[in-house]
This record gives C-alpha cells, structure tokens and sequence, in this order.
C-alpha cells in the first residue's frame, strides 16, 4: 500500500492545488490577500481628498506615469490592473466552486433547527456577491465615467464629488464598505488558517488584526462621502 | 422521566423518510441515551412494531460507533458520546429530537445508522505507518520528545464517530482527516510518509464528497474527544508544504 502510493505519479502542482479543496482555499486566501494589500494602499490614496483638488487630481495624474522615463505612461497602472483582475477572477471562481461544493456535501439539513455558526460563512457568501457588484459600479462610475453625472476625464476631483452628491452614490457606496468590513473581519483571520499561519495562542491577535483592519479600511473608505456630505469636502 | 421522543425513521437507503413521534415513559436519570433507546425499542418490539436501528458497539465512550443528533447537536448537548450522555442531562416532558448524521458522504441505511466506510477510505489513503511487524521493538530505541507526544496523543484521541462532519455545516471532514494526520505527523515512526500521507488523505477526503473548511468551528464544538480546530489550521499547513516539498522532488 505504501509503496504502491510513493511510486505513483502524482499530477502537477498546479492541478494539485486547483483540485484540492485545501488548495483552492490557498488560492481564495492569497488572492484575497492580494486584494486587501490593494485597498489599504487605495484608501490611503483616496484620503488625500481632503488636501484639495489640485493636490488629488495631481495624484491621479501621477498614477498614470508611475515608473517613467522607464516605462511608458499607463503601463505600470495596466499591471496593477492585471493583478488585480486575476485576483478578482481567482477569487470568486474558487469561492463559487468551493460554496457550490460545501452546500452539496449536506444536502439534507436537520429537522431540529437551531442557530448556527454558519452566519460568518453566510456573510461571506452573500458580502462576496455584493463587493464583487460594487466592484463592476464602481469601475463603471469613476474609471469609465460611464455612468458617472460629471464625468471630467482627468478630473477625478470633481468626479468623487459629483458621486457623493447623489443619494445613490453614497447608499451603494457606504453598504459596499460595510459589506467590505464584515468580509475582512473574517476572510483575513480565516486567510491565516488557511495558508497555516494560525495557531490555538496566535488566534486571539489574529482576530483582533482582522477587526483593527476591517475598522480601518471602512473608516477611511467612508471619511470620504461623509467628509462630501458634510461639506469638508467641496 | 416521561420524554417525547421524535425520532427519524428510514426503512431503505432510498425510501424517503420522516420524523416519528413516540412516547416513553419509565425513564430513569441515570440511564444512558441509549439504554433509553434500548427502553423504546422493547416497547415497540412488545407492540409488534420495528425496533428504530442505531449504532452502537462498546458504550463506554471508546468505539466511535453511536452517531445520533440529538435536538440539533451531534452526541447531544453534553462534550461526550450519545452513549455517555445521560438522562438527567433532559427533563421530564421534554421533547427530544433524534436524527442520523446528514452528509452526502454519509448515506442513511436505515433509521439513526449512516454508512460511515468513506472514513475508513480516507484513513486507508494513508492513515498508517511502515514498520516491520513482529516482535515488538525496543521502547526506547525511538525516543520521542515528551511536547511530540503529548501532541501525538491529543489527537490520536479521536475515535472517528464522525460527529464533526455532522455539525459541520458543510459536512466537512477536516476535523477528522487532520486529527490523524497530526497524530502520526507528529511521530518519528509517521514521517517517512508524512508528505504523501497528507497528500493522499485530502485526496481520498475530497473524493469521497465531504465539504472544504469554513473557520465555523462547529466541529470542533461537537467532538467529543476534544480535538482543536488549529489542528485544521496545522494540516494545512502540513499540506502546503507537502506540495512545495512534492514539487521540489520532481524538479
Ligand atoms: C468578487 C467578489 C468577492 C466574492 C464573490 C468573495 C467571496 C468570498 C467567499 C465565499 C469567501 C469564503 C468565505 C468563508 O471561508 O467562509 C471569501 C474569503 C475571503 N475573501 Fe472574498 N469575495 C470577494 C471579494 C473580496 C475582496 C474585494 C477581498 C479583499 C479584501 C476579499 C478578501 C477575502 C479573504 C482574505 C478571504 C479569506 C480566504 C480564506 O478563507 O482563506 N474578498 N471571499
Ligand atoms: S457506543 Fe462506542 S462510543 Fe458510543
């Protein structure tokens, strides 16, 4: 039996990790991770708002020349770009699969009902389809300007403002990030679990980290439509 | 004690099934879950009805064979097995739901009894050592530092009664598969496979159509040995680097 197994070819490590449920975990995890770097560096850039239209719109100028002379403008923006498309992709094509997979492995629930811990799991499920709607708006609203009521090519400014001066804009905009806080809290301390970075005495900072970030990202993504309503912003 | 018991009767693996409400009375605190079991099925056998099938060998806790929900909880709402789990854990006039595990890779054969050889299948991917059997060896010619065994023993502790899978909202057998792959990890006599070991159980694991791991904790809640979810979070990590090691060998 043993050696049988030892001297069986195994597939690749690529298919390995994809078929596996532990792999396709790793694979929602790190690109998870990757997101979450994102939008700590994002909402970093967004917080210059509050410095004044030129030295936001001057900002935005200098993401499309990141890395000249040496590259071409818009190329290092285009790979961030890329990465994050992947990490989007890979994410919810192993979130689905794995949901998909999860809910058929009980296909009979219990007549006794009684409340379960499956609420962060829920959360996740449904938290993970709203960012991923908010994702595709928000693109729509201040990348494409598709949809945005300025839509000032260059002018991010002036466009921020025009979507916080609408109801909708700061409805969709303030859940989004609700939502976002909720899918860190447990996704970062469920990361860690996943990739084998957790531990019974490491859990409790574990759980703290994620609630300092999830409190984090969503302070300072939503200081910006209040900092708009609140006219500190104009 | 007088209960109301709702029990989920099943003749085959294919006819559909339903909860059924039976009565019984003469209770004693001090019996077992199934002693009052045993207590309704010598009723029903009196009225010339079919006995409700349940699992159970050694009833002392040891074997992992019985397997019921009871009101919602796998081995009901005491840290122990359905056979050590007693009646003054209830009360008079209580109403008692009793259900079998629900996974897909747990099929019900009929009544309370679920075929549970999809973790004999996991454990035969690699649930083993390679030692030369025979004489028994030397007991101190392997030493193995006392954190290792603790380690060991901690989760060799588990009986596989598989009440993990069954509070597991995703029916998820990691609980299960990662108790034994810490055990036998943990041990010098275990790591000459400890790479194909891990590979192999998930594999065989995922087969057999239990869920992936949602950090709910449920299982570990359940268990009534008492194995902690970081066990999940060790095999994983087991796993990762079973691959990165399974890569560099083929390199
Ligand atoms: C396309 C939209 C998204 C969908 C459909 C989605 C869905 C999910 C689901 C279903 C899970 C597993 C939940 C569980 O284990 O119970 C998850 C985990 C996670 N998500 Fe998302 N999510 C999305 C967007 C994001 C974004 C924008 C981030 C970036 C911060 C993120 C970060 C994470 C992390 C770190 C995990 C933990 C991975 C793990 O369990 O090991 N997700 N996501
Ligand atoms: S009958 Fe053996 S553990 Fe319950």
């Amino acid at each position: 039996m043993a050696l049988a197994t030892r001297t069986d070819r195994r597939p690749s490590t690529t298919r390995t990790l994809w078929d596996s449920t532990v792999g396709k975990k790793a694979v929602m995890a790190v690109s998870g991770l990757i997101m979450l770097g994102y939008l700590v560096v994002h909402m970093m850039g967004n917080l210059k708002i509050f410095f004044g239209a030129q030295e936001f719109n001057a900002y935005g100028h200098w993401l499309r020349h990141i890395g000249e002379p040496f590259l071409h403008s818009h190329w290092a923006l285009w790979a961030v770009r890329v990465v994050l498309l992947a990490a989007v992709a890979a994410h919810a094509v192993s979130a689905y699969q794995l949901s998909r997979r999860d809910i058929k492995a009980r296909p009979v629930a219990y007549a006794h009902k009684r409340r379960r811990a499956g609420y962060a799991t829920r959360t996740m499920r449904w938290g993970g389809v709203i960012l991923g709607l908010f994702i595709v708006w928000h693109i729509l609203d201040l990348t494409t300007l598709t949809v945005n009521e300025r839509a000032w090519a260059g002018h991010p400014y002036e466009n921020v403002l025009a979507t916080f001066s609408t109801w909708y804009g700061n409805t969709l905009y303030i859940t989004a990030m609700a939502a976002l806080g909720l899918h860190i809290r447990h996704g970062f301390r469920s990361a860690a679990h996943t990739l084998g970075a957790g531990s019974a005495r490491r859990d409790r900072t574990l759980k703290a980290l994620a609630n300092a970030l999830a409190l984090l990202l969503f302070a300072g993504f939503v200081s910006v439509p209040v900092g708009v309503m609140t006219g500190v912003v104009k | 004690m007088k209960l109301n018991l709702r029990v989920w009767r099943q003749q085959t693996p294919d006819a559909p099934g339903a909860m059924v409400t039976y009565e019984v009375d003469g209770v004693s605190r001090d019996m077992s879950f199934l002693e009052m079991l045993d207590t309704l099925n010598e009723d029903l056998i009196v009225r010339g009805e079919e006995p409700v099938a349940f699992d159970h060998d050694c009833r002392e806790g040891i074997c992992g064979a019985c397997s019921l929900v009871i009101n919602g909880e796998a081995h009901g709402p005491e840290r122990t097995t359905a056979c050590q789990l007693h009646m003054r854990s209830f009360r008079d006039g209580d109403t008692i739901d009793v259900e079998p595990w629900r996974a897909a890779a747990f099929p019900v054969v009929k009544d309370l009894v679920v075929d549970r050889s999809a973790f004999d299948r996991i454990i035969q991917a690699g649930g083993y050592i390679t030692a030369p059997t025979g004489s028994a060896p030397e007991a101190h010619a392997t030493a193995v530092p006392k954190p290792d065994a603790d380690r060991a023993f901690e989760h060799a502790e588990c009986i596989g009664c598989g009440a993990c899978v069954a509070a597991c909202p995703n029916g998820s057998a990691m609980l299960f598969t990662s108790a034994k792959v810490n055990h036998l990890g943990a041990l010098p006599q275990g790591s000459p496979e400890r790479e194909t070991r891990v590979l192999d159980m998930v594999a065989a694991m995922d087969d057999e159509g239990f869920g992936g791991c949602t950090l709910t904790g449920e299982c570990a809640t359940a268990c009534p040995k008492g194995i902690p979810l970081p066990s999940i979070t060790a095999m994983n990590r087991e796993w990762l680097r079973a691959l990165r090691k399974g890569r560099a060998a083929r390199d």
